[in-house]
């Protein structure tokens, strides 16, 4: 079962939002999908993204993909302590969060999908 | 679930880092029944493996094996194999799933322009075969086989019975690790998988996927055809000089060979372990400047070691461990270094 806190895209990232704050992540379908994570390139605070662009790349043992942001905004924190454990984003899929985004568009929040949604995708 | 050399086959069963230290630590067992068979019998059997192929078979004895690769005339790679002594005039090459027709034609058409009495015949659908590897893997077999495993020498084989079943257990693998192989007819292969499960289970033992296996055999800086080199790639260019039987008579590509080792050689594969953090992957390139000077064959974090480190070629000239190199990953150039191989290599046990 997926958290219905949180908000998902078709991309399989997660999207937490407290007042204003998006925490971002992938769900336990991608971490599935992508098998022992070991790396995971993040950019750098005070980037600006839009909705949709890639933020960065995650690398498993056997392969690499890119990590797009469900929402618009400007890059506030980044999650360091995924440098010396990606394996956390295995572990604790939905608590890994790996950028905060200042939202700049909470209509890009409607766009995304709830958990019921999200999961029906992966089914 | 992938497909691989027209075979359906599982990436993972646990997980590549679980599976991978569990060879590593215990027990692994792989399913690599995709691997084929090509058998050369006759009076002159040991004559076309010795014009087909780059190693010098004439040094096995009954029962031994030895790691050699199928030549073009220009001494790069029809692929990769196993070259098993049945007896002196019968002989079994393994080789590689995708390449088991191209093989089996090429030998047959070389074979029948120059030797006399040798027959050429597919056998893969024949065998499965069953991988064991790891430390545990004497413990584990010896109890399901009489084959006396601490007497079989690291690439030789034997006949006999696993688990009630006929089977030809040969002392190989591609993991680095010590381990079997067991070649088995396909209708008991489910039986003798399971009874190696059920006999390992109390060591540990886990199947492994063909993730695990190739994080396993890069680690072990063991090549893959196809990947590490193909028919572009000479065997010397490659690394494996020592499996050339230098002293041997004229074989395929041996003119070409033997200039590269007396000093035409210009590239070669390397190991190499990356300085900067991230991980080079097949087919990236080698730049220095503004060139492209070689592409990476083969890399990935390994589970083990814990480092990422592939395969590249390179210029002679940068060849050398130590040599600091670049390479582009996604558009950024990162830091490596020409490392010596081995990466892993297993302890030596008393």
């Amino acid at each position: 079962m997926y958290p219905t806190d949180l908000k998902y895209t078709k991309d399989h990232e997660w999207v937490r939002v407290v007042s204003e704050e998006a925490a971002i992540g992938i769900t336990d379908f991608a971490q599935k999908q992508l098998g022992d994570v070991v790396f995971v390139e993040l950019p750098d605070v005070g980037r600006v993204l839009t909705q949709g662009e890639v933020f960065g790349t995650i690398e498993s043992v056997k392969a690499v993909s890119e990590l797009f942001s469900p929402v618009a905004g400007e890059v506030i924190a980044v999650n360091g302590d995924l440098g010396a454990h990606p394996e956390a984003v295995n572990g604790q899929p939905h608590d890994a969060w790996m950028i905060k985004v200042r939202v700049s568009n909470a209509g890009d929040l409607a766009a995304l999908l709830d958990a019921g949604q999200y999961e029906a995708l992966t089914q | 679930m992938v497909e691989f050399g027209g075979w359906d086959m599982p990436v993972e069963y646990t997980g590549i880092v679980d599976e991978h230290l569990a060879v590593r630590t215990q027990a692994g067992l792989f399913d690599v029944s995709h691997m084929g068979q090509i058998e050369i019998a006759g009076a002159d059997a040991l004559a076309a493996v010795q014009w087909i192929s780059s190693n010098d078979a004439s040094k096995l004895a009954d029962g031994q094996i030895q790691y050699s690769a199928l030549t073009t005339p220009e001494g790069t790679f029809v692929d990769d194999i196993l070259v098993y002594r049945m007896t002196g005039q019968h002989f079994m090459l393994v080789v590689n799933a995708g390449n088991i027709m191209k093989d089996y034609e090429w030998i047959r058409a070389r074979v029948a322009e120059r030797v006399g009495d040798a027959s050429v015949v597919n056998s893969s659908s024949r065998y499965a075969l069953i991988a064991i590897q790891g430390p545990k893997a004497e413990a584990i077999l010896q109890r399901l086989t009489a084959i006396e495993l601490p007497a079989m020498k690291y690439y030789w084989f034997a006949t006999g019975e696993v688990a009630g079943m006929r089977v030809t257990v040969s002392r190989t693998g591609y993991t680095g690790e010590d381990g079997f192989e067991v070649f088995v007819p396909p209708a008991q292969a489910e039986a003798v998988w399971n009874a190696l499960l059920d006999a390992g289970a109390a060591d540990g033992i886990k199947p492994c996927g063909l993730g695990a296996r190739d994080t396993l055999r890069l680690e072990a800086s063991m090549r893959l055809c196809g990947s590490d080199m193909d028919e572009q790639t000479t065997v010397v260019e490659a690394g494996l000089s020592w499996i050339v039987g230098w002293k041997k008579a004229e074989f395929l590509g041996s003119d070409v060979l033997r200039a590269q080792k007396a000093g035409t050689l210009e590239r070669k594969l390397v190991g190499f372990e990356m300085v900067d953090r991230a991980i080079a992957r097949h087919g990236y390139p080698v730049v220095i400047g503004d060139d492209t000077v070689g592409v990476v064959t083969s890399g990935t974090q390994t589970p083990f070691l814990k480092k990422a480190i592939g395969l590249a070629m390179v210029p002679v000239s940068r060849s050398e461990p130590g040599t600091q190199i670049q390479i582009e990953i996604r558009g950024r150039r990162v830091a490596a270094v020409v490392v010596p191989e081995p990466f892993y290599k297993r302890p030596k046990t008393a």
